[in-house]
C-alpha cells in the first residue's frame, strides 16, 4: 500500500501501528541503536538527568494545580491547605519545590560541560543556542512560579522584577502595566501567572524535543573532543548508556530526596511562610539561589538601565559563545590555558551568586563589580583572543585508541 | 566485530557463558525492572492518593437541626455533606400508610420501622437524592407532587415513593437512602 512505513517489528499490533505512525522505529534508532560516543563521562548524564526533573516537575505540578488557588485572598491558604490537608499534599509541594532547585542544579552542570568540552562548537552551534532558550524558559517558568504561593519573597520579588522593565525609556512603565494587567502586582497577575506558569512547562518540552533533535544530526560531542571517525568509536545508547543514565538518575533522586525528606526548606527563604502584605516590605529581597548570581550583576552598577540590560546581556552573550570562540580545539582537555580562564569564571559565577545573597554594600560592591567584569571579559574578550593565541594540547588520534590505548585494528 | 566481542566477554563469572541459562545481566534486568515498578508504584500511590478526599473534607461534618417549627404534615430540606436531606413530620395517616404495606409487593423491601428512630415515628429522615439517576424528588413543599403513595415524585424519570421513602414504582432500583443521624432531644437531631 502506498505512503506505509516499512516497518520490521514481527509483532503484529505493533507493525500495524509502527507502519502508519513509525515511533517504534523512531525510538529505536534515536534511543536504541543510536551511536553514541563510547568514552562519555558522568558529565553527559546531566542532560538526561534535566529530561527526568522536567517530567517530575510537571506531573507533580498538575496534582498541584488541582488544589491551588490562583486568587490573592485564597492563596496563601490553598498551599497550607495542600501541605496539612491534602494527602500527600506535603509530599507533592516539597517534591516540586525541590525540583526547581534541582533543575538549575543540573542544568548549570550541563552547561560547564558544553563549556568546557566545547560542544557549543560547530556543528553544535543552533544546539547550544536552543538550550540557552531552554535555560530562559525555565528561569521565566521558576519566577512566575514562586510567585504563586504568595508570600513575602513571591510578591516582593515580583515587585522587583517586574518593576526592571520601567527602566527602558518610554515604553517602559506602560510594558509594566501590560505585565501588572494593574497598578502593581495583585489579582490580574497572579492570575497570568499562573496561567503561564503552567503553560511554559510544555512549551519547554517542545524545545527540548528540538534540543535533541538537533542533536542527533550532529550526533553528540565527547570529552576527547575530536569526531568519532567510525562504529568503533561508538556504542549503542541502549543498553551502555540507558544503563548508566539508570544509575545516574538513581544517585540524583537520592539526593532530591534528601532534600525532600530531610531538608525541605533548606535552600528557601523563611520570609515566604508570611503571607504577601503590599504595604510592607520585607528588610532584605533576595532571589531563590538560582537566580543570585543575576541579581548582583543587576545591582552591580549603579545605572537602572545599565543595570538591566548587563543582567540580560549575562545571558545573550552565551547565544554568540560559538561564535566567540576562535579555537580550533573544542575540548578543554587540550586547552592547558584557556581551562584555568574557564575555571575561573564558574569562580566568578559563584562569586556573584555569594553577592547577591549580601545586601549591594562595603565589600559586596567592589566584589559583584570584579566578577561582573571578569565574566564578560571571560567571553568578549578572553575567549576570543586565546582562541588565536593559546597552544594546544596534541589532539589524540582517535577515540578508540585514547580509550584502550591500542591503535584501531585494521580489519 | 572483534573489538566489542573481546571488550564484553571479560569479566564474566558464574553462569555467564552458556546463552542458555541465566545470566547476571538477566539478575540484573530483573533487580532494576522491579527497581523501577516500585519507584513508579510509589509515585502513583502519591499521586493518584492525593486526589482522594483531603482532610478538611472528610472532617466529620454534622448539622443539628431543630424540629419543632416543622408542623404536622409538612417538611424541610437541608444540606449536609453537600446532600440535601429530607426531614418530614409525618401525619398519623402518613405513618399507618408506611406501616401498612406487604413487604414483597417492595422493590427493595425494608419496614417502615427499620426505616425511622423508636418512639419518634412521625419524623422520617431521608437522603434527598433519587436512587435512579440522582435527581432531588419532589413532595416537601405543600405545592410538590407527591405521586401516588403520597410520599415523593422524582420529576425527572418518574420514580414515585411512599411515605416512608421506598421506591414504589418508577426506574429507581432502591428505597431513599437514610443518613446517620441520632435524637439529641424530642426536638432536635443531628445528622452525621
Amino acid at each position: 500500500m502506498a505512503g506505509l512505513h516499512k516497518s520490521d517489528l514481527p509483532n503484529p499490533v505493533l507493525n500495524w501501528i509502527d507502519s502508519r505512525l513509525p515511533i517504534i522505529t523512531m525510538m529505536q534508532k534515536e534511543y536504541g541503536v543510536f551511536p553514541t560516543p563510547r568514552n562519555f563521562n558522568y558529565f553527559w548524564n546531566f542532560g538526561a538527568l534535566a529530561m527526568v526533573t522536567l517530567v517530575l516537575m510537571i506531573v507533580t505540578g498538575i496534582f498541584l494545580a488541582m488544589n491551588y488557588q490562583p486568587n490573592t485572598g485564597l492563596a496563601f491558604d490553598s498551599v497550607q491547605h495542600i501541605m496539612r490537608d491534602v494527602n500527600y499534599g506535603w509530599l507533592l509541594r516539597y517534591v516540586h519545590q525541590n525540583g526547581a532547585s534541582m533543575f538549575f542544579i543540573v542544568t548549570y552542570i550541563h552547561i560547564f560541560r558544553g563549556m568546557y568540552y566545547g560542544s557549543y562548537k560547530a556543528p553544535r552551534e543552533l544546539l547550544w543556542i536552543l538550550g540557552v532558550v531552554i535555560l530562559l524558559l525555565m528561569m521565566a517558568t521558576a519566577f512566575m512560579g514562586y510567585v504563586l504561593p504568595w508570600g513575602q519573597m513571591s510578591y516582593w520579588g515580583a515587585t522587583v522584577i517586574t518593576n526592571l522593565f520601567s527602566a527602558f525609556p518610554g515604553v517602559g512603565k506602560y510594558i509594566v502595566t501590560l505585565l501588572w494587567g494593574g497598578f502593581s502586582v495583585d489579582q490580574p497577575t497572579l492570575n497570568r501567572f499562573f496561567s503561564l506558569h503552567y503553560l511554559l512547562p510544555f512549551v519547554l518540552i517542545g524545545v527540548v524535543f528540538l534540543h535533541v533533535a538537533a542533536l542527533h544530526i550532529v550526533g553528540s560531542n565527547n570529552p576527547l573532543g575530536i569526531e568519532p571517525g567510525g562504529p568503533q568509536d561508538t556504542l549503542p545508547f541502549h543498553p551502555y548508556y540507558t544503563a548508566k543514565d539508570s544509575v545516574g538518575i538513581c544517585v540524583f533522586l537520592i539526593v532530591w530526596a534528601a532534600f525532600v525528606f530531610f531538608a525541605p526548606n533548606l535552600l528557601g527563604d523563611p520570609n515566604n511562610f508570611i503571607e504577601a502584605n503590599p504595604l510592607q516590605t520585607p528588610a532584605d529581597i533576595v532571589p531563590e539561589w538560582y537566580f543570585l548570581p543575576y541579581y548582583a550583576i543587576l545591582r552591580s552598577v549603579p545605572n537602572k538601565l545599565l543595570g538591566v540590560c548587563m543582567m540580560f546581556g549575562s545571558l545573550l552573550v552565551l547565544l554568540i559563545l560559538p561564535w566567540l570562540d576562535t579555537s580550533r580545539v573544542r575540548s578543554c582537555r587540550f586547552r592547558p590555558t584557556y581551562k584555568w580562564f574557564l575555571f575561573a569564571w564558574v569562580i566568578s559565577f559563584a562569586v556573584l551568586g555569594y553577592c547577591g545573597m549580601n545586601k549591594p554594600e562595603g565589600i559586596f560592591v567592589i566584589l559583584s563589580r570584579v566578577a561582573t567584569l571578569y565574566y564578560y571579559a571571560f567571553f568578549l574578550v578572553i575567549t576570543p583572543i586565546l582562541g588565536k593565541l593559546e597552544r594546544p594540547l596534541p589532539l589524540p588520534v582517535s577515540i578508540t585508541q585514547s580509550v584502550t590505548g591500542r591503535p584501531l585494528e585494521s580489519h | 566485530m572483534a573489538d566489542s566481542s573481546a571488550s564484553t566477554a571479560h569479566g564474566h563469572s558464574a553462569g555467564g557463558h552458556d546463552s542458555t541459562g541465566t545470566t547476571r545481566r538477566d539478575l540484573l534486568d530483573l533487580v532494576a525492572g522491579a527497581g523501577g515498578a516500585m519507584l513508579a508504584g510509589g509515585i502513583a500511590v502519591a499521586l493518584i492518593g492525593s486526589m482522594n478526599p483531603a482532610a478538611d473534607v472528610l472532617a466529620v461534618s454534622s448539622v443539628e437541626i431543630d424540629l419543632s417549627p416543622i408542623a404536622v404534615g409538612s417538611g424541610i430540606t437541608v444540606m449536609w455533606q453537600g446532600k440535601p436531606i429530607f426531614v418530614r413530620h409525618r401525619t398519623e395517616k402518613e405513618i399507618t400508610e408506611a406501616r401498612d404495606v406487604n413487604l414483597s409487593d417492595l422493590r427493595d423491601p425494608q419496614t417502615d420501622a427499620s426505616r425511622v428512630k423508636a418512639g419518634h415515628d412521625q419524623w422520617i429522615i431521608l437522603i434527598g437524592i433519587c436512587t435512579h439517576l440522582g435527581c432531588i424528588p419532589l413532595g416537601n413543599k405543600p405545592t410538590d407532587m407527591r405521586g401516588e403513595w403520597g410520599g415523593w415524585f422524582c420529576p425527572c424519570h418518574g420514580s414515585q415513593y411512599d411515605t416512608s421513602g421506598r421506591i414504589r414504582k418508577g426506574p429507581a432500583p432502591l428505597d431513599l437512602a437514610l443518613p446517620p443521624y441520632a435524637f439529641e432531644s424530642d426536638t432536635r437531631i443531628k445528622i452525621g
